[in-house]
């Protein structure tokens, strides 16, 4: 039961890996922001996963319920998956650009174009 | 048995986040994606945070999958090249993953009481909720009014993100967000098909009520103004698929849309300077009324009014900005 109390940390680290691998080794500029978005979505279960308490009930205070999980990172995580979004759509309008200038979205496709 | 059901979950997840890293098909790692949030929401929930499984299950199973379907549309929808220095990667990716988990058994296990993140302002937060501000949702009292400066930050980098996205998209063919109105061919959408029709026509106006109720009802249940400017959105971009982007936009023209971004965001800003007026600190609520604890309650529902409204406005546009980018 002890172990059991930390797979969600494991499964963080796990995550944000599989997300990292897809920024790092693959050459398709969408592939890496959708591999951006997946570590992001790792970070934020790091931080509900840390706000969550024994016994407790989502932060909504009501009669009879003295126990709460902690709303600070509830707070952080729940701005930071708008501007995640908002960032990510960003990226996406420059892939976009990148396409229509370079004719491609793969990244050596791009580097050779770069060269000649 | 929470647990049980939460591990099962998180290996569904990672099962799902190898598919989307191995698929060849952008298309399907695109759907997939949205899987992916839709268990993250649940997650979430298990783990007591439920706005936050309310935002991520509006956001990225919804919004952003259409979002990535969008550029998609733009560019193409296979990978062609092969992953360069795989094995570099994979020997990386592994050895950080190793290092992360060998770390993880320092911290402390999940729910403890005695945890660092539990002693410091949470308890004071979840405390002075109740003393000062009145409301139920202690997770909107901090968004709103204990940390009021950071989500101001955050509308505003919401609404950078959305002037950027225009700004990068009207670029070089003279484009301009206005002329959106003229470039459309009038048979669009899904009219011709019934079933996605009419079953969408009933939907909209309940998803549109529904983010209405998660706007408003954010001081007393789960919700507020990031919440419910993506499902706002959602039930506009759900009208402007089946009915096409032209009927959508005189619904709710550009023109408009520009005026939602920059006035949401002001509408925050405003409530700051009209506390620094009446005599207290920047968006310090409690002087807006004679009695502190209803000058808390109308200031966070009009700040959370500002952000519903600049979040919906930046999804639409950016929405719009990609739609229309392919027609001209």
């Amino acid at each position: 039961m002890e172990l059991l109390g930390l797979v969600y940390y494991w499964v963080f680290a796990i995550l944000l890996m599989i997300g990292f691998y897809a920024v790092i080794a693959k050459p398709n500029l969408i592939k890496k922001l959708i591999g951006l978005s997946i570590f992001q979505a790792a970070v934020f279960l790091l931080y509900i996963t840390m706000g969550k308490i024994d016994g407790g009930t989502a932060p909504i205070l009501q009669d009879g319920v003295t126990l709460y999980s902690n709303p600070l990172p509830q707070v952080l995580i729940l701005t930071a998956i708008v501007v995640g979004i908002s960032t990510t759509a960003l990226g996406l309008g420059i892939v976009v650009r990148i396409n229509e200038e370079y004719g491609s979205i793969e990244e050596h496709e791009i580097q050779e174009r770069d060269r000649q | 048995m929470i647990i049980l059901f939460g591990v099962f979950l998180l290996a569904l997840l990672v099962i799902t986040a190898l598919a989307i890293v191995r698929s060849e098909s952008l298309f399907a790692a695109v759907i997939l994606t949205g899987i992916f949030s839709l268990l993250m929401a649940a997650n979430f929930f298990l783990l007591d945070a439920a706005d936050v499984a309310l935002t991520e299950a509006a956001i990225g199973a919804g919004i952003s999958t259409v979002l990535f379907l969008g550029a998609l549309a733009l560019t193409g929808e296979h990978e062609r090249g092969i992953a360069t220095n795989r094995l570099l990667a994979l020997g990386v990716v592994s050895i950080t993953t190793l290092l992360v988990i060998y770390a993880t058994f320092d911290k402390p296990r999940l729910g403890d009481p005695d945890a660092p993140v539990q002693q410091h302002v949470g308890p004071w937060y979840l405390e002075k909720t109740a003393e000062l501000i009145d409301i139920p949702n202690a997770v909107t009292a901090v968004l709103g009014s204990f940390r009021g400066y950071d989500t101001l930050g955050e509308v505003f980098v919401v609404f950078t993100a959305g002037i950027g996205v225009l700004f990068l998209l009207s670029a070089r063919t003279g484009w301009r967000p206005e002329d959106i109105e003229g470039v459309h061919a009038p048979e669009q959408g899904l009219r011709h098909y019934l079933v996605p029709r009419v079953v969408g026509r009933m939907l909209i106006p309940f998803i549109f009520l529904f983010g209405l109720y998660v706007q408003f009802h954010g001081d007393y249940g789960p919700g507020g103004g990031f919440q419910a400017g993506a499902i706002v959105a959602s039930s506009v971009i759900l009208y402007a698929l089946l009915e096409g982007e032209k009927r959508a936009l005189e619904a709710l023209p550009m023109r408009v849309l520009q005026w939602l971004v920059a006035g949401g965001a002001l509408l925050y800003g405003a409530v700051g300077v009209a506390g620094m007026l009446l005599g207290g600190n920047f968006l310090d609520y409690s002087v807006l009324a004679s009695d502190p604890i209803a000058g808390q309650h109308i200031g966070i529902i009009l700040i959370e009014l500002g952000v519903g409204i600049t979040v919906t406005g930046v999804l639409l546009c950016v929405f719009h900005a990609f739609a229309a980018r392919g027609k001209v």
